[in-house]
Order: structure tokens, then C-alpha cells, then sequence
């Protein structure tokens, strides 16, 4: 019989609970329980980055963080990004002005982490850059938009753009 | 859905060892980022766990009354990078955990984990060995302290009974006061990579920065398990920091290790890789402590 537990966390800015199958990763929980399928199932062992989420603050891969281990968390995934009327992100601009998105199964997981690092409110160098997104596979666009609009959003945040 | 059998989230180190003795076939699993890898690989597949990973009093850095750094074991990998006790006092510590896999990696593996999966190639081992850990270990009969160096016994195996659990690693004053080090992790991919040889050099310099009074040096992947290199250490020890001291600690590194050839590399190469690291690693560290190599 399935071991069921009660994780109680905040899901987006909004308290949430549920009922969760102790085997089930934070991506399943969030994918099938809140349905928030930002939240991709990429490789599923915390080698692509595509499930990346924040957890109080930190990026994790979703894939290899049990769902129970959220219960009293702050969890944040691509979804929170969105404007009360539905608008995206200056970081999701930024994204599109630089053609950094081609298939786009990546995408959301390089956002989340763009937001944990400009949440920093620091300026990077480019090197410093592509370490902090090292933890994200993208198989189309060879990482170069990416950085670009990376770089293009964070000192737009710092009023240097 | 992982393939667990069944899951003990453990309220307390006393509640772990506890929850180790009712199930004699369970896993520990800390932060998860290899255990729930290898989960999925089938390999752990079917297994019970024991979940320390809530136990909040196992994580974070701090300093003993004599001086003593107290590194807890589920303290993650970018929290010691950024810690400012490490920083001031082991920072290529910091410096080679910051290499382990990616951001994001860093964020959830724990240092405990890095040093109880008996891996002989995890970024804070050659560190933490040259810097003459000791590992703090608590089970059913109380807790017990262990050289780093005797805690490793073969690869993938290290001396934890199935009760007990690593409560802290130790750096004593002796060992980090005057000290600075540099780290070198050779891998194909500057990220999400394991490494093809580690190495982690510290010295202490005389006062007038021209003799090395003390060097220590460990690898990884330089044999089944992390080890220090005692021939290397006899060949600095003493000695004028000087290009034929460096040279000569490179040499005699490789009298001590004992590397296989794997699908990573060969044999040759990773003995190749013992001599020209522990020589940049060396100069390297000489630098950090003021000297001119």
C-alpha cells in the first residue's frame, strides 16, 4: 500500500497541502498535484536542469528532491514570474528579444535560475554567468542567446542597460 | 515516482540510529543527489531509506572554543563556499566544493554525503584529507572520532557500521592556522563533470616566505580511495621554496599513488596528471602564502 504523507508548503505565493505518495519527486507533485507543468521532466536524475525550481530562495532540481521534503517550504517555479494581468517577465523578454528560445523545453528552468541569480542583485562577469547557469542542458540554441539575454536582463535590473 | 520501498524521515540524530537499527537493510540518504540517482539507475532500486535530510541541527559551520572548525555534515556544498569561517580560515575547501557538479547540484549535496559515499573522486576529499580531518561518528554506543585517513576503507566503502551516522567533520587549529592551499580538479567539462584526478596542496611558509616549513598534498582518483602523499610531503618539507623543490614534490608524488586506467583515462596519463598537479598546485599555494615561485 501506497505511504501517503501530508506536505503543507507555499506553492507560488499561495499556501497550499496536500496528500503525497512518499515516492514522488517534487517535479511530480507539482506537475501532477498542482499542475504546473513549467516544471519539466528532463532527464530526472539532476543532470539537465529542466525540472529547476526554487526552494526557499535556491535553485534545486525538482527531479531529485523528494515531494515530503517540501512541507514547510517556500516553493517558487517559472509560473510565479507571471504579472497580476497575466504579463510575462522582463526576464522572459529578454528571452524573446535575443532569440534565445528555440524548442524551448529548457527554457523555464534557465528563467528560474535567472531569477535566483539576479535576485542576488550583484553584476557578474560573462565567465561568471556561464558558471551560474552550468547547471542547464539546452540542445538547440548553444547557450550563446541565452547568456546574452541573461546578461541583457541583469544589467537592465542594475540600470546599466 | 522513485522505486522506495519505504521512507523513515528520521526527528533527530538519536531517532536516525534508531530508525538504522529497526531496518537493517536501509539506506541513509542525506540531500539525495546520489542516492536518489542511483535509485532511479536501479541500482538502490526497491530500498527502504532513512531521510536525515530534515535534521537542521546537522547543517552549518562553526568554531569549537579551542579553535576547532566544525564543518556539520549536511551543511550543502554552496552554503560552505559562501561560509565566512571556511573562507577565512579553509577556503580551498570552499574553492573545491564550488566544482562539484553545477549550481544547482551545489544546492543540495552535502558534504557528509560527498565524504560517506566513499567516493574516491568527490571534490572535498583530497582537501579534506590533506588537511587531516577528523570525522566525527555517532551511533548506539555514543560517538567515536576517526582520522580522515582511516575512515576510507576501500572504494565506495568507509568504516560507518550500518547504525551509525557521520555527525561532523573536524579541522583542528594545528591544522589550518598559517596553512593556505589550492585545489586543481582535472575533468573534460569545466561542469557537471567527475574528475579524471584531484588535487589539493597547502603550505606553510617561514616568516621570511623562502623555506616551505610544512606541505601537505592528497589526491583523489590517484587510487581506490583519497590519499596523501607521504614521499611528496618529505620532498617539500624543509626545503627552499625554489623551482627544484617543486619539481622534485612532483616527482615523489608519484612513488606513493596508485591509479587504474578507466574508461576516463589511462593509467599513464592520470600518473602523467599526479606529477604536473601536485607541481601547479604547489606553486600555487606557495603564492597564497606570499612566497615567489
Amino acid at each position: 500500500m501506497a505511504q501517503m504523507q501530508l506536505v503543507k508548503c507555499t506553492v507560488n505565493g499561495e499556501y497550499r497541502e496536500t496528500m503525497v505518495d512518499v515516492r514522488a519527486s517534487l517535479t511530480d507533485m507539482l506537475r501532477n498535484d498542482y499542475s504546473l507543468t513549467s516544471v519539466k521532466k528532463g532527464c530526472e536524475v539532476g543532470e539537465c536542469g529542466a525540472c529547476t525550481v526554487l526552494v526557499d530562495g535556491e535553485a534545486f532540481n525538482s527531479c531529485i528532491y523528494l515531494a515530503v521534503w517540501a512541507d514547510g517550504k517556500n516553493i517558487r517555479t517559472l509560473e510565479s514570474l507571471m504579472g497580476a494581468d497575466g504579463a510575462i517577465s522582463d526576464i522572459q523578454q529578454a528571452f524573446i528579444d535575443e532569440t534565445a528560445v528555440q524548442c524551448g523545453f529548457c527554457i523555464p528552468g534557465f528563467i528560474v535560475t535567472t531569477a535566483e541569480i539576479l535576485e542576488t542583485g550583484k553584476e557578474y562577469t560573462r565567465d561568471e554567468l556561464r558558471k551560474l547557469l552550468s547547471g542547464h542542458l539546452c540542445r538547440c540554441t548553444g547557450y550563446e542567446n541565452i547568456l546574452n539575454a541573461v546578461e541583457k536582463v541583469m544589467k537592465q535590473r542594475l540600470g546599466k542597460a | 515516482m522513485y522505486d522506495l520501498k519505504a521512507l523513515y524521515e528520521a526527528n533527530s540524530v538519536q531517532n536516525a540510529i534508531e530508525l538504522l537499527s529497526a531496518h537493517p537493510e536501509a539506506k541513509i540518504i542525506a540531500g539525495g543527489s546520489d542516492v536518489l540517482v542511483q535509485m532511479r539507475e536501479g541500482r538502490l532500486a526497491g530500498k527502504e531509506l532513512v531521510s536525515i535530510f530534515k535534521l537542521d541541527e546537522l547543517r552549518g559551520v562553526s568554531m569549537d572554543g579551542d579553535g576547532t572548525l566544525r564543518i556539520l555534515p549536511l551543511t550543502s556544498f554552496s552554503h560552505i563556499t559562501r561560509d565566512p569561517l571556511i573562507q577565512a580560515h579553509i577556503n580551498v575547501l570552499g574553492e573545491a566544493v564550488d566544482m562539484v557538479g553545477g549550481p544547482q547540484i551545489r544546492n543540495i549535496g552535502t558534504i557528509g554525503g560527498n565524504t560517506c559515499n566513499g567516493v574516491t573522486s568527490a571534490d572535498s576529499a583530497a582537501t579534506l584529507h590533506a588537511y587531516d580531518a577528523i570525522m566525527e561518528i555517532t551511533g548506539p554506543a555514543g560517538v567515536r572520532r576517526v582520522p580522515i585517513r582511516e575512515f576510507y576503507i576501500s572504494a565506495g566503502k568507509v568504516v560507518l557500521s550500518h547504525e551509525e551516522l557521520l555527525t561532523a567533520i573536524l579541522i583542528s587549529k594545528e591544522s589550518y592556522e598559517g596553512y593556505k592551499g589550492h585545489y586543481i580538479k582535472y575533468a573534460m567539462r569545466n561542469a557537471m563533470d567527475i574528475a579524471t584526478l584531484t588535487c589539493s596542496v597547502n603550505v606553510k611558509l617561514s616568516a621570511d616566505k623562502k623555506t616551505i616549513e610544512d606541505a601537505r598534498i592528497a589526491y583523489g582518483v590517484a587510487g581506490p580511495v583519497p590519499m596523501r602523499t607521504p614521499s611528496a610531503e618529505a620532498a617539500a618539507k624543509g626545503k627552499p621554496v625554489s623551482a627544484e623543490t617543486i619539481e622534485a614534490f612532483g616527482e615523489a608524488a608519484k612513488l606513493d599513488v596508485n591509479p587504474r586506467t578507466s574508461w576516463r583515462a589511462t593509467k599513464d596519463f592520470r600518473l602523467h596528471l599526479v606529477g604536473e598537479l601536485a607541481k601547479r598546485a604547489l606553486k600555487e599555494a606557495i603564492k597564497l602564502n606570499g612566497g615567489e615561485a
